[in-house]
Formats: structure tokens, sequence, C-alpha cells
């Protein structure tokens, strides 16, 4: 019923979404027939609301995921070195191969966090005294030392403004056409869904679940493929959102506690919620100029993760 | 081998390096006019060794109040706050009205700011509840994290051209050294380190942790402070000359504490100024005559200090 409620919410906020923008469009010209209010709802307002939705929803998810089976609260693929490391997937495919489809691209840049993923994993397993905010600390200079490669190679080429369009999530250029690869984003979405139950046992550690009867190597690399997936789709179409699978699930577990299967469409729709919010936010605020809503929720984001932090420290003064 | 004679040994040896970077420096690959070419490199040397032994003593001094080896002024996202505010000039005043404001003026009123908030965000986090340290970094990474998007998000709203000029404000550049600055950060840096000359007996004592120092009959708060006091303005003195280097105060530190094995400042001030000028001295002169581009050092800095932060992080975790 209240799921139902935060639906409805965010049904809204998309309808808002095809509203705002340039060039104005109305109803009445619209129920006429106009060709071009027509044109530029389908070109490119029902595009990037879609790309909003399926995005955030997606990444909120990836996030959710993340610290299921990482277990720890303030890991998502920006603070793993999993979005860094597509990024320079990314670049590696514009110097090698700049005529390549987005698809292979995107395939490439998946290959890539994977293995910025099982980079930090790596790392990970050498360091015996889990701290709880050890884990995101080693993450985020991981991330800084393959900002740094990618950084020294974009540099050198002269790639700087291409990296940008990818470190900064951007939904201005989202036109039909090119954003449908989000649908497959959202496809390994479901799959999390679906397998949400066995992520939650293999996030009770490997001894509990091979006891229990599941093959933990096997869907501990499904989550991580689901992950890098997610994340690849979401840097080559709009770029990075940083965060969003960091605080959704947070603050979503703050307000219904860890079922991961109750709390995905939860995430999901609240994640979506969030990215029409901001982007929205970002449309408006400087019009006819746009902020990038990689930016506004990478403000809003840190700022979040903060609180979380010293919040935490309160808990245990 | 004795500490003491190891510790010279290590200092001799540093010193050496140092002069033979520097030589290496000033004269490999000298075409056309000498008395030219030994005054454009002698400028930018004399940068070079500035801002070397700036962050190079202030993380050592940062790491002795904030008794750990891992934290460093500018992993606590000082540079990040360097990053803010020179968005934030540019964006209020405009890239041709900064061209006409006196350099000084400009460098005084950036280091008075960064100081003032580098010292609030101190207090705040040091003088308050004991607290992890793990945390702490992490608290640090973040809030530097938040700073640099709020000046992504300024950047986001700025012409190209005023793009272009702020980042070349902003990328570490050790060759566009203002020389007007020069004389003023010298001046600065040399004050302090007077200061801090007379001062190693205490600052050897602070190491020993609050409690031991407070018995000795230091006077923790007052003293504490006027530390982080100064690594404020060392910081403030090298950001404000090359821009922001995260990773290069760190890097510099460990590997003098390798290499003369104490904590006594006598010899790890020194040190750790010696190594931050063999690296930046040597990596810069590589860098110049070996690969022909120049721009890039603080990228490959930033790459081994995260690898060496690393590489720290796990040796605390396994202890």
């Amino acid at each position: 019923m209240r799921l139902g409620l935060a639906f409805l919410l965010v049904v809204v906020l998309a309808g808002i979404s095809l509203w705002v923008g340039v060039s104005g469009i109305s109803l009445a010209r619209l129920a006429g027939g106009d060709p071009r209010d027509w044109l530029i709802l389908w070109e490119s307002r029902v595009p990037r609301m879609l790309a909003l939705v399926l995005s955030g929803a997606a990444m909120a998810i990836a996030g959710l995921l993340m610290q299921i089976v990482i277990r720890n609260r303030f890991v998502e693929p920006s603070t793993t070195g999993t979005v860094e490391a597509a990024g320079l997937g990314l670049l590696v495919m514009t110097l090698m191969a700049p005529g390549a489809p987005v698809i292979v691209k995107m395939a490439v840049g998946a290959v890539f966090a994977l293995g910025g993923t099982g980079l930090f994993l790596m790392v990970l397993r050498r360091v015996p005294l889990r701290d709880q905010m050890m884990v995101p600390l080693i993450g985020i200079i991981l991330t800084g030392v393959l900002h740094a490669v990618t950084t020294f190679i974009a540099y050198r080429a002269d790639l700087m403004q291409t990296v940008l369009a990818w470190t900064q999530g951007d939904l201005s250029g989202v036109l039909r056409g090119r954003y449908e690869l989000l649908w497959l984003g959202a496809a390994m979405a479901v799959i999390a869904w679906i397998a949400a139950d066995r992520f939650t046992l293999a996030g009770l550690g490997k001894d509990m679940a091979t006891s229990l009867g599941l093959a933990h190597g096997r869907v501990l690399a499904l989550a991580l493929v689901i992950v890098s997936g997610v994340t690849a789709v979401v840097v080559v179409t709009v770029g990075t959102i940083p965060f969003l699978g960091l605080i959704v699930p947070n603050l979503v577990s703050l307000a219904m506690g860890d079922n991961m299967r109750r709390a995905v469409p939860w995430v999901a729709v609240s994640g979506a919620g969030l990215v029409l919010v901001c982007d929205i936010l970002g449309r408006i605020l400087r019009a006819p100029y746009e902020i990038p809503v990689g930016t506004i929720l990478g403000v809003i984001g840190s700022f979040t993760f903060l609180i979380l932090i010293l919040r935490r420290r309160r808990d245990v003064a | 081998m004795s500490p003491e004679r190891r510790a010279t040994l290590a200092l001799a040896l540093l010193a050496a390096g140092v002069a033979l970077a520097m030589l290496a420096f000033m004269t490999l690959g000298v075409k056309g006019s000498w008395a030219f070419v030994l005054q454009f490199r002698g400028m930018k040397l004399l940068g070079l060794i500035l801002v070397a032994h700036a962050v190079a003593v202030s993380t050592v001094l940062f790491q002795t109040v904030t008794a750990n080896r891992i934290l460093t002024p500018s992993i606590m996202g000082f540079d990040a706050l360097f990053v803010l505010s020179s968005t934030l000039l540019v964006a209020v005043l405009g890239s041709t009205a900064l061209a006409s404001v006196d350099a000084r003026a400009l460098f005084a009123a950036k280091l008075a700011l960064m100081t003032c908030c580098s010292m609030a965000l101190y207090r705040w986090l040091f003088l308050g509840e004991e607290q992890s340290l793990h945390r702490l970094l992490l608290t640090g990474v973040v809030f530097g994290i938040f700073l640099r998007t709020l000046a992504e998000f300024v950047q986001r709203l700025l012409d190209p051209n005023e793009f272009m000029v702020l980042s070349d404000m902003l990328f570490a550049s050790f060759t566009g050294i203002n020389p007007v600055l020069m004389v003023f950060g010298w001046a600065l840096v040399g004050a302090v380190t007077l200061w801090l000359g007379m001062n190693l007996a205490r600052l050897d004592v602070i190491g020993l942790g609050r409690p031991v120092a407070v018995n000795l009959g230091i006077r923790w708060r007052r003293d504490v402070l006027a530390v982080l006091g100064i690594v404020s303005v060392l910081v403030s003195v090298s950001t404000a000359l090359v821009g922001p280097v995260t990773f290069f105060g760190l890097l510099a530190a460990s590997l003098a504490r390798l290499a003369v094995g104490t904590s006594r400042h006598a010899v790890l001030l020194p040190a750790a100024s010696l190594t931050a000028m063999l690296l930046l001295i040597s990596g810069q002169t590589i860098l110049e005559r070996l690969f022909a581009f120049n721009t890039a050092l603080g990228i490959v800095i930033e790459f081994f200090g995260g690898v060496v932060f690393l590489l720290l992080l796990l040796k605390g975790g396994r202890k």
C-alpha cells in the first residue's frame, strides 16, 4: 500500500519531468496533433524520462546488492573502483577502437568494471581486521589510484573533456536511440530482485552460506557481474551517478530494516524518484542551462554520506 | 650500525642525492645560452625546493600531533578546499578580472582563507572527542569529496575559457610557478622553519602522545594548535604555488621514516624534506628530459602515493 503511494509519486515526478525543458510543449497542441510537440516528446522527453528512471533504479539496486554481498553499509560502485574502472575501459576503447559500436564499448567497460571490483576484493581480502570504516576508505583510495591512471592516459591523449563526460552523469544528450542500452541494465536489476534471497544468504558469509546449501562462489560471481554490467551500462549512456547506490539503500534500511527481497522495490522506486528530482532541479535551477544530475547528486550524496558516518560516531559513543 | 650512525649516513646520502638531482636538473640538455638557461631553471628549482620542503615538513608535523603515520593534511580534504576556493574566485571575479588583480594580494587572500578554514576543520576533528583513526580518515576523505563536487557544481556554470584558466590553476603544475609569489613563500616558510628548529625537543615530546606529553609539562591544547597553525601556513604556501597534490607528503614522509628509522624531529624533518626534494627534482628532470612532457608529474605522484597509502592501510590492519 505504502509502496503503491511511493510508486504513484514517482509516476507524478516522471510526468513533471516530461514537461520541463527549454522548448515548451503543451497538452492542447499535442491533442491537436502538432508535429513539433510530438517530435520533442517522443525523441527527447520520453527517452530522457525513461533513462532517468531506469538508471536511477538500476544503480540503486546495484548499490544494495554490493552492500549485501560485501557486507558493508558504505560500499557502492563509485566507492569501490567499479565506476572508475568502467571509465578506464571506455577510455581504452576510445583510443584503440573509436569506431566500435556502443554495445562493444559497453561490454569492454563491463569487463574492466569487473576487473576493478575484483581488484578491490583482492585488496580487502588482505585486511583481516574488518573495520566498518576501513572498507569504503580502501575503496575510495583505490578509486583515486585508478583515477590517476585514467587522467594520465587522458592527459597525454588530450581526452580530458571526453573523460569528464563519463565522470559526470549528464542526461542532456539522451535522445531516442541513445538510451536503449539502459533496458539491459534494468533487466539485470530484475535478475538481482529474483535472486534476492540467494544474495541475502551469500551475505551471511561463506561458511554459513555453504552450510545452507548455497554455491557461495557462484552467487557472489553473479552479483559482481550484475553490478559491473549495470555500472558499465549507466556510465556509457548517462555517465557516473555518484553515491546514489550508497545513500538510497541506507535510507531505506533506516526506515524498514534489512530484508533484501522486501527492500528491492523500495530501493528501486526511491532511486528512480531521487534521480528524477535531481534532474528536474538541474533543469530549472539555471534554465535555460542545465546542471548535470551527477553533479547535484554528488553534492547531496557526499553530504548524506558524511552525515551517515558521523551518525555512527554518535551511536557508538 | 648504531642508530645515530645510520641516521647520519641516511641524511648524507639523501643530501648527496639531492645535490646530484639539482646538478642534473640544471645542466642536462642545455641548448643555446647558458646564462638564460641557468636563470630560467634556477627559478624553477627554487620553486621545487620550496614546495618539497613545505609539503614534507607539514606532513611530518601533522603526523606528530595526530599520532599516526597515515594521515596527512591533504588527505583530510585540504586540497579540495583549495580547489573550491580557486573555483569560487574564478566564478565570482571572472578570469579577466583575476588577471588584473595583483598576484601577491591574491596569494595573501587565498592564504588567509585557507589557513582559517583548515584551522577550523582541524579543531573540529582533533580537539573534540576521541575517535577511531579509520572513521577520522573516512570523514576527511568524504569531506574532501563533498568540497570537490561543490567545486564541480560551480565549474559547470563557467564558460570554456574560464574553465581553461581554472584547470591551469588546479592541475598541480611544477613548472608554472609564479616568481613574485616565491619571495613571499620563501620568507614565510623560512620563518616557520626557524621556529621549528628552535622547538625540536618540544615536538619530540608532543610525538609521545597526549598523556605522556602533558605529564612532561606540555600545554597540549596551546602547543598542538600552534603546530596545526604552522601546518596550515605550509600547506597553503605549497597548494597556492602548485595546486593540489594529495599523496605527495605521505610518499615523502613514509620513505623518510623508512630511510632514517627514527622519530626524532632533528633527524626526521630534514630527512623528509630532502626526500621530497629528491623525488620532486629527479622526477621533474626525468619527465622533462626523457619523456619531453612536463605537466604530468602530479599525476604520477598521485599514483605512487595512492599505492603507498593502501600499503600503509593494509599494514596497519594486520597489526
